[in-house]
């Protein structure tokens, strides 16, 4: 009894005591779209048609957290969600409103990845995009003789960044190494499935070997800043790095500031094909919604062709329905587009899928893509013994999480196994 | 007598000097804040840095024009004044019982006050979200202004404390003696030679809930407080807005300790006695 | 107003303020760090204490505390005796040596990566001085010597003021007439500040070094900013714990451990520079 008086008193205070107006706001709770340019963007072209929308974009931590607050509460005021499908697919199913028949993306494969298992759509794709390589055009004149700059292996991008290096003593390949940086994706999306084709199962086989014998030598002509670096713009804009690797949306910047002096290019190729992975962002509604039909028209606001378009040139990330692009977008936009379309469309593009059904151990597997990296690259460790230490650490998280195999791994019946 | 002349001077200049450095020491960083703040995007990138800005007012205007600020603005404003008020009006009596007073559990009472800084607040956040959404003051000022007070108080009880501890009892003997009720000698006497003490708290707690990012993303979503509006931001966006906001988030706090800086000495004439 | 009760009264706002807003969260989180989910467990502990980058982020952790710390007190101590010595000027000195206060650790490392990185202002200054000719990588992996004293130095310009803040409130307190009597007697400035101002200021001094080594025990933003992932403290695995690798009770298992080392930490200098009872001061 006691307690309810004084959370009555609390109360009444708190609503003397700057309580907001009660507003028909849906509050859009993202992880995307946070530089400040691309929030503005967001709230000033792509939501303005939408009605009362508050988007709030924030770092992971507070977004989780916040999130988590509301489901263990009961209640919130979260409309909807934006984050990536690793996000989504680390929550509980049972906390996410089902969302058939709202839309759909015009991929199958997404529109699967989006089910996180169960029957109906846990989120709706909203958006997509991908890791390419750019490079200044000073960086051109040291391509290696014959070397199609659209279809690269790494051996030539090794020799590449040798011959700069060599040129001008410093080593000019930038590589997202820093704490933000998505060097994971690298290593699951682009560097095991052009060398051992596969990402799990073949996580610590003699190809593997070989992919991590290469990282070394690459990394011996990156610059050796990189373990700070995690927007690669910013090293393509000042000069700290001729040729990077890095999110569309993280190069974007060089692009659009200096769109003469840079060049889009796909990602390398290996011994088995063009390894790439499409990054997916979606939207989605938390059981706690306050205004159920508000959130999902908002949802179904997203989905719209312009909706996708304005989106398209306020963060760089691509459509995932079908639109007519425009042809007054931004350099950013052109450039990256042309080196996606290359990419996924090279003869021999080898898709690495983002890693689905690990629930809660998402991030784990994550991890130790990135240790494997830190202890062999940077740290010099035997190859051999830390994958074989790190294998038994992932054989552990896919039994744990029971999540069979993805592509570009053969199908598994069961967890998927690593040989 | 001219060889202390001598060392007098070149001990004064030895003196001069160190204070001279240790300023540039502090500026020259925020120099370096302010050049890249009044820079064009492309001078922010370039190497080398220039020494002199541009006085380039590019990135400054963009914030000038990035919808929320001022009501966020206000929203910080609020939130740290009220962590003010609160923090002072908890912590110094709290402060002036430890220093007064043999009582049991005092030790163990002062040990345990530092302590609650010893854990990070990111991980507090989530009960602490749960309570708030649960009690109703989910997203207001008040409510954070609760959590920051939270993180000032021990700053607020032990400053006052020590300083509380440097005026002898004598002197609010002396007025009781002389007919004031304790609570008047505290407030007469005690209290303007402790105003130091005072003010290194107020500083304290408004600093603290001025830069303080976690809690306020996760409590506030409407009354969003300046921070956690735009700090999250920066880190991700393009170098030179990184700057210009930085500078921006640093020009209120640096207004508010000008405001008061000279209260954190003694009064003249008060402490000579 | 009874004697006996009233310091229990005066410190009973406080005790709730901080048992609702702080206690109560902390018991929940702290209970995540012995289950798994089946009961009472040490696993959390061993799970931490056992990955291969615990001991280098703990390691990391206490140097670099070990490293500031001392150089911050003494600073603090320095700047703290100069601006109470200053008879014109001295608020303007004394503001600009707090401004550091009014910076938070993400802008202060946003600042010093300005200076420390490739083609910042280090490297334009050691450029227009003539040392080098190409910016040089100051904070690289293969330097790490030098990421330890970027960290370092930036910590220390930023954290100082803390304890500059604390010792001077504190410093105003002591009567000028020692120092004067102290002169009439002959002693110097070192023997006035070690016999005069030392002992009097240490109620101040326990306060200031206390909270700042527990700070510094939880140093994260300006490791990260400058370092990246080449210099792995203790609250940065918290984090990782927490919000990557979505293991709350990992998380809370390292904070304890950091609570762990505060609490060492704190019972020793509360110990070395305690106040005899009795003592007005």
């Amino acid at each position: 009894m006691k307690f309810r008086k004084l959370t009555g008193a609390v109360s009444a205070m708190a609503l003397i005591l700057g309580a907001t107006a009660a507003t028909a706001d849906v509050l859009f709770w993202s992880t995307q779209a946070k530089p400040v340019e691309e929030a503005q963007a967001m709230r000033e072209q792509v939501l303005s048609g939408a009605g009362d929308v508050d988007y709030q974009p924030n770092d992971g931590g507070p977004w989780l957290t916040r999130l988590n607050a509301e489901l263990q509460a009961g209640s919130g005021s979260i409309g909807v969600l934006g984050a990536l499908h690793g996000d989504f697919s680390a929550m509980d199913p049972a906390d996410l409103v089902d969302l058939d028949g709202l839309g759909a993306s015009a991929s199958d494969t997404f529109n699967n990845l989006a089910m996180l298992g169960t029957d109906n759509m846990q989120y709706i794709p909203w958006m997509q995009a991908s890791y390419i390589m750019a490079a200044s055009k000073e960086a051109l004149p040291y391509l290696p003789e014959g070397a199609d700059i659209d279809a690269l292996t790494y051996d030539q991008l090794i020799e590449w960044a040798g011959n700069i290096k060599a040129a001008t003593g410093e080593a000019k390949f930038g590589f997202p190494a820093g704490p933000k940086g998505l060097k994971h994706r690298f290593f699951q999306g682009y560097l095991y499935p052009s060398y051992t084709d596969g990402v799990v199962r073949t996580f610590a086989s003699d190809s593997a070997v070989t992919a991590w014998e290469k990282m070394r030598e690459l990394w011996a002509v990156t610059n050796p800043a990189s373990t700070n670096f995690s927007f690669l713009q910013e090293q393509l804009l000042s000069g700290d790095a001729w040729i990077a690797f890095d999110h569309t949306s993280r190069l974007a910047g060089a692009f659009n500031e200096r769109p003469d002096d840079f060049v889009a290019f796909p990602a390398p190729a290996g011994p088995t094909g063009r390894g790439f992975m499409p990054v997916i962002a979606g939207v989605a509604i938390p059981r706690t919604a306050p205004d159920m039909d508000a959130a999902k028209t908002l949802v179904q606001h997203m989905l719209k062709p312009e909706t996708q378009i304005a989106t398209l040139r306020a963060t760089n990330f691509f459509p995932v329905v079908d639109v007519e692009l425009p042809s007054d977008l931004p350099p950013a936009v052109q450039a990256a587009g042309g080196a996606v379309a290359k990419m996924s469309g090279s003869a021999d593009a080898n898709p690495g899928l983002l890693p689905a059904g690990l629930g809660s151990l998402g991030g784990e597997f994550s991890q130790l893509y990135t240790e494997t990296f830190e202890r062999i690259v940077l740290g010099g460790e035997d190859i051999r013994s830390v994958l074989d230490e790190h294998k038994v650490r992932l054989q552990a998280i896919m039994t744990e999480s029971g999540a069979p195999c993805w592509a570009p791994d053969a199908a598994s019946d069961g967890p998927c196994p690593v040989e | 007598m001219a060889a202390t002349h001598q060392t007098r001077a070149s001990g004064r200049f030895v003196y001069v000097s160190g204070v001279v450095l240790l300023c540039a020491w502090v500026l020259v960083p925020l120099y370096f804040l302010l050049i890249n703040t009044l820079s064009s995007p492309e001078a922010v990138n370039a190497f080398p840095k220039s020494f002199i800005p541009e006085f380039d007012l590019g990135s400054l205007t963009f914030f000038a024009n990035f919808s929320g600020m001022l009501s966020a603005l206000k929203n910080s404003i609020f939130v740290a004044a009220i962590t003010m008020v609160l923090s002072i009006t908890l912590g110094a009596p709290a402060g002036y019982a430890l220093s007064r007073f043999e009582f049991r559990g005092k030790e163990t009472f002062r040990f345990l006050i530092l302590l609650t800084r010893a854990f990070p607040l990111p991980l507090l956040a989530l009960p602490l979200a749960v309570m708030f959404i649960r009690t109703g003051i989910d997203d207001t000022i008040f409510g954070l202004a609760l959590i920051h007070t939270t993180l000032a108080l021990p700053f607020a009880v032990l400053i006052t404390f020590s300083l509380f501890s440097g005026i002898p009892m004598e002197l609010e003997e002396a007025a009781w003696t002389l007919g004031c009720t304790r609570l008047t000698a505290f407030t007469k006497v005690v209290l303007p030679l402790v105003l130091p003490g005072i003010t290194a708290s107020a500083i304290f707690a408004f600093v603290i809930s001025w830069n303080e990012v976690f809690a306020a993303a996760v409590l506030t979503i409407e009354n969003r407080t300046l921070t956690a509006f735009l700090l999250q931001n920066l880190d991700t966006s393009p170098l030179h807005l990184k700057f210009a906001g930085g500078f921006i988030l640093v020009v209120p706090a640096l207004v508010f300790i000008f405001a008061v800086r000279k209260y954190l000495f003694a009064m003249w004439g008060i402490a000579n006695r | 107003m009874n004697n006996r009760t009233l310091p229990y009264i005066l410190i009973l706002p406080v005790t709730i303020f901080l048992g609702v807003f702080f206690l109560y969260p902390f018991v929940l989180v702290a209970q995540q760090a012995f289950t798994t989910g089946a009961g009472f467990t040490l696993d959390n502990f061993t799970k931490v204490t056992s990955h291969w980058k615990f001991s280098t982020s703990f390691k990391n952790t206490l140097l670099l505390a070990a490293a500031v710390v001392p150089v911050q007190l003494a600073l603090a101590l320095l700047m703290a005796t100069m601006v109470s010595n200053m008879k014109k000027g001295r608020d303007l000195v004394l503001y600009v040596w707090t401004i550091p206060l009014g910076i938070s650790d993400l802008a202060a490392g946003i600042i010093w990566l300005a200076i420390f990185e490739q083609s910042g202002f280090l490297n334009s200054m050691m450029h227009g001085l003539g040392f080098i000719d190409r910016p040089t990588n100051l904070i690289s992996y293969q330097s790490p010597a030098l990421v330890f004293v970027a960290i370092a130095l930036a910590e220390i310009w930023r954290a100082t003021a803390i304890m500059l803040v604390i010792l001077v409130a504190g410093i105003g307190l002591i009567p000028k007439e020692y120092y004067e009597a102290a002169e009439v007697f002959g002693a110097g400035p070192w023997k006035r500040f070690t016999r005069i101002t030392l002992p009097l200021l240490r109620p101040s001094l326990s306060t200031a070094l206390v909270l700042r080594v527990i700070l510094a025990f939880e140093v994260f933003a300006v490791v990260q900013a400058l370092g990246g992932t080449l210099y792995p403290v203790l609250m940065g695995e918290t984090y990782k714990y927490q919000f990557e690798l979505l293991n709350g009770g990992a998380a809370a298992a390292i904070a304890l451990i950091i609570l762990g080392i505060s609490i060492a930490a704190t019972l020793v200098i509360l110990r070395v520079l305690r106040v005899p009872k009795g003592a007005s001061i």
